[in-house]
């Protein structure tokens, strides 16, 4: 609040004052507050992707494919099922788990030790995306998946898999690249005079991925 | 607060000086605001010479050689997509909104340039992308701005080889580019207001312009996917939205996809695409009333409030598109309940626009008229919108010309009249240069009176049962000889205004050539737009300080005090007190 406006109601009103308050409603930086705004878009192409997914399993006249054999990998012998997958998710979740240290370390100004976090989880991520280009290669030249129509029941399995993951995994690539441009640029000390927040706000990004992730496995693995 | 603004650091500023860097890549709100609105006119001068082409082939069937079947249906579909996207939703959201809202917010400029700087290129690689459209074997797409697939990927329709592909291209780069001027549009106006200017205080267009951009950032997503969806129907031979199916004789290698699923996805894009449209034009008319009659907006919470609820609901009333296509009654009765609760907020704002004139001191200035031809025909369609809002009414009426009357009164006459009457009224402010009067004033008299010769009669054809989307309908026995005549009429009052609109450019050349210079204020206005240091504002806007705000922004006619208005960066003490002034308006 400035001079230049009168003192807050009390209440409900109060809560609408402050968020419509002087200069600025929320107490964060202009990159930090797009972010945010561009996340909620994108959750909305992601929801839109995952609600026609659902809809076409819906409405689809042939059988679904039991994704638990679909995703299953022989190892010694054995057919483990979603093990590929977990190990994904596994993987996922670690990154983010290595982007919160870089952002903690970006704050406190340890520029080397943020560098090297946010390489690790750029890693991370791009093992992510070479494990879902040995599992799109094993469903497509082993299973025989296509887009249009695959042996094991609905050809909309293969339409909405290749789809949602592909837009997933191009999310994650974009967010390893990103990461790696920032982590070059913090390592070479680029932000020394402006603040690491960059480093929260990639990290938000990243977040995010790994957040939608964890909806993908749930609706398309699991169900 | 440990952050300071970048509006706050001087330093951060760069005057352009070459020229490629003022007015071809550049950064400046002001200019790509003009370079956004200058492509979106021309693609409205492409669109409007489609539809001239539609109402010739109407009023005079097998007489022009050059409008086939396949080229009528083409016109009708760009021309709806022109309108709609390239020239509205780009001219309200990418002209207006670039141009107003760092002016009305008090900010040297987007919060990030670069990226808006993007947005427009993006934009104009998505009108090229749409006009190669023209280009490709087998012309563009004829399936309706709708683009309801399966036919706008069958053989039969124009276009559903290459015209489709180029048109998802082209809407998909627009989804980008509007995205990325979106975040800029959002976040100005949420973090980069000057010193006291509260969102309670910010202007109904800002309002408008900003709502509409959340309602697009959550809206363009449906029509993005469902872009790539169909595209993957087409190219891939994916089955999202296409049934096992027999396409002249032949089993196509589609099969158990859900044509539904698109109606739902492009219906939820679509509906609140025509708040994307109409959300600003609420709050510049709002502005252009209160302006033009001397009084305060009636209702100014009420207008914000109203412009936010019809944004929630917009996202909760789509299938009223798909009453004929079928669904569980329940769902239509929801549908059906969802789109007449609309209307009341909707309702308040057209009390409210017509309160801020009661006994206002009414000044017939061009932007004023046009702000009042607009509560007529929105009025107008509005109404009509209440009639197809009841699945029974609808049902016989849907796809006829009764929807093409009313969604062209209510998102086609009124925008425009509206887009009009911001840019007369913010001509002086962008150019220097007042307008020429005389000419302005046949503009809007020819536009309002030849619009509604043109709607009004498509009602009544509309009841009689003329469908909408047909090449000819000659010989249809249900179809009374009569039409034929209202439509040789409308196409006669079509080409009028066509041709009127040439005065709106010769105005616009003229003015720019010999009109008189405006001063910085000529309308007298409150908003800070009209407070600049310079006309033209300059680079920056503001000069070497920021702008304070000490009121809202509708005090004219305050009484008390030597002028009937008071720039909001106006500070309390320098003239008497008045009613108007404790701070949370
Ligand atoms: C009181 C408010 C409104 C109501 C109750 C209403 C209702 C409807 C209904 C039920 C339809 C579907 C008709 C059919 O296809 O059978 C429709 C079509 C349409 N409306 Fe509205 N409407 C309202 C306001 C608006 C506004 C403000 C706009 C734009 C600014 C608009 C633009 C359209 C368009 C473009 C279509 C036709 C889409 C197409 O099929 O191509 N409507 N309206
Ligand atoms: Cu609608």
């Amino acid at each position: 609040m400035s001079e230049n406006t009168a003192a807050l109601p009390e209440g409900l009103p109060g809560v609408v004052g402050d968020w419509a308050s002087d200069k600025q409603t929320f107490f964060v930086s202009w990159g930090k507050a797009m972010m945010w705004i561009f996340l909620l878009s994108d959750t909305f192409i992601f929801t839109c992707f995952l609600t026609g997914y659902m809809h076409v399993r819906y409405s689809t006249t042939v059988p679904w494919p039991n994704p638990s054999e679909v995703f299953a990998l022989t190892i010694a012998g054995h057919s483990i099922p979603l093990i590929l997958i977990a190990i994904m998710t596994f993987i996922l979740i670690t990154s983010s788990g290595t982007m919160a240290m870089a952002v903690n370390n970006g704050y406190r100004r340890n520029r080397g030790k943020a560098a090297l976090f946010m390489l690790i989880t750029a890693l991370l991520g791009a093992s992510f995306v070479g494990m879902q280009a040995f599992e799109w290669s094993k469903l497509i030249l082993e299973e025989g998946i296509r887009p249009w129509g695959n042996p094991l029941g609905a050809a909309q399995f293969g339409a909405s898999f290749f789809m949602i993951t592909g837009f997933h995994g191009f999310h994650v690539s974009v967010g390893v690249l990103y990461l790696a441009i920032v982590a070059f640029k913090v390592w070479r000390g680029h932000y020394e005079r402006r603040g690491y927040e960059i480093v929260e706000i990639a990290g938000l990004y990243w977040h995010f991925v790994d957040l939608v992730w964890v909806f993908i496995f749930a609706f398309f693995y699991l169900w | 607060m440990a952050y300071v603004a970048i509006a706050d650091q001087e330093h951060e500023l760069h005057d352009p000086h070459s020229f490629v860097t003022k007015y071809i890549w550049s950064q400046d709100h002001k200019v790509i605001a003009i370079q956004y609105s200058v492509t979106a006119i021309v693609m409205g001068l492409f669109g409007m010479g489609l539809s001239m082409l539609m109402r010739l082939q109407l009023a005079y069937p097998d007489t022009f050689s050059f409008i086939t079947p396949n080229a009528y249906y083409q016109h009708v579909t760009m021309h709806g997509m022109i309108m709609v996207i390239y020239l509205l939703t780009a001219l309200f959201l990418g002209g207006f909104g670039n141009y107003l809202i760092p002016l009305m917010c008090g900010a040297r400029d987007m919060v990030f340039p670069f990226m808006n700087m993007l947005s427009y290129w993006m934009y104009l690689l998505s009108v090229f992308l749409l006009m190669t459209s023209y280009f490709v074997p087998g012309g563009p797409t004829g399936a309706g701005w709708t683009l309801y697939p399966p036919q706008s990927i069958l053989p039969g329709t124009p276009g559903f080889d290459w015209g489709i592909i180029m048109m998802l291209a082209s809407l998909a780069v627009f989804i980008i580019a509007f995205t990325m001027g979106g975040l800029n549009y959002i976040t100005t106006v949420l973090q980069a207001r000057c010193r006291g200017m509260t969102l309670m205080r910010m202007p109904l267009s800002v309002w408008g312009i900003f709502v509409a951009t959340i309602v697009g950032l959550l809206a363009f997503p449906a029509l993005f996917v469902s872009a790539v969806m169909v595209g993957l129907d087409r190219l891939v031979g994916t089955s999202f939205f296409m049934p096992a199916i027999l396409s002249a004789g032949q089993n196509l290698d589609y099969q158990g996809g859900s044509p539904l699923l698109f109606q739902h996805l492009f219906w939820f894009f679509g509906h609140p695409e025509v708040y994307i449209v109409a959300l600003p034009v609420f709050g510049i008319v709002s502005d252009l009333l209160s302006c033009h009659a001397r009084k305060n907006i009636f209702g100014y919470r009420m207008m914000v409030w109203a412009i936010v609820a019809i944004a929630a609901l917009s996202f909760v009333v789509w299938a009223h598109h798909m009453f004929v296509s079928g669904m569980n009654p329940y769902f239509g009765f929801f549908f059906a309940t969802t789109t007449l609760i609309i209307a009341i907020p909707t309702a308040i704002k057209v009390y409210n626009w017509v309160l801020t004139l009661w006994r206002g001191n009414i000044r017939y200035t061009v932007p004023m008229l046009f702000a009042i031809g607009f509560i007529f025909t929105f009025t107008n369609g509005g109404l009509t919108g209440l009639f197809l809002g009841n699945v029974t009414v609808d049902l016989p009426l849907s796809d006829t010309y009764f929807v093409v009357a009313h969604f062209h009164m209510v998102m086609g006459v009124s925008p425009v009249l509206v887009l009009f009457g911001a840019v007369y009224h913010w001509f002086p402010k962008i150019t220097g240069k007042m307008f020429n009067e005389n000419l302005a004033r046949w503009h809007f008299w020819l536009t309002l009176l030849g619009t509604y010769a043109v709607y009004l009669p498509m009602h009544y054809i509309g009841i009689l049962g003329v469908p909408r989307r047909y090449y000819a309908t000659l010989g249809a026995s249900f179809i009374p000889d009569s039409v034929q005549t209202v439509n040789v009429n409308i196409t006669i009052a079509a080409l009028t205004v066509a041709a009127a609109q040439s005065l709106f450019f010769i105005n616009v050349i003229w003015s720019l050539m010999k009109g008189k210079p405006a001063g910085s204020n000529p309308w007298n206005a409150t908003t800070l737009e009209w407070q600049t240091p310079d006309t033209p504002p300059k680079h920056g806007n503001w000069g070497p300080k920021l702008p304070e705000v000490y009121r809202w922004a509708y005090d004219y006619s305050v009484p008390g005090h030597s002028q009937d208005f008071i720039p909001q960066n106006e500070p309390p003490s320098s003239h008497s007190a008045t009613a108007s002034e404790h701070g949370r308006h």
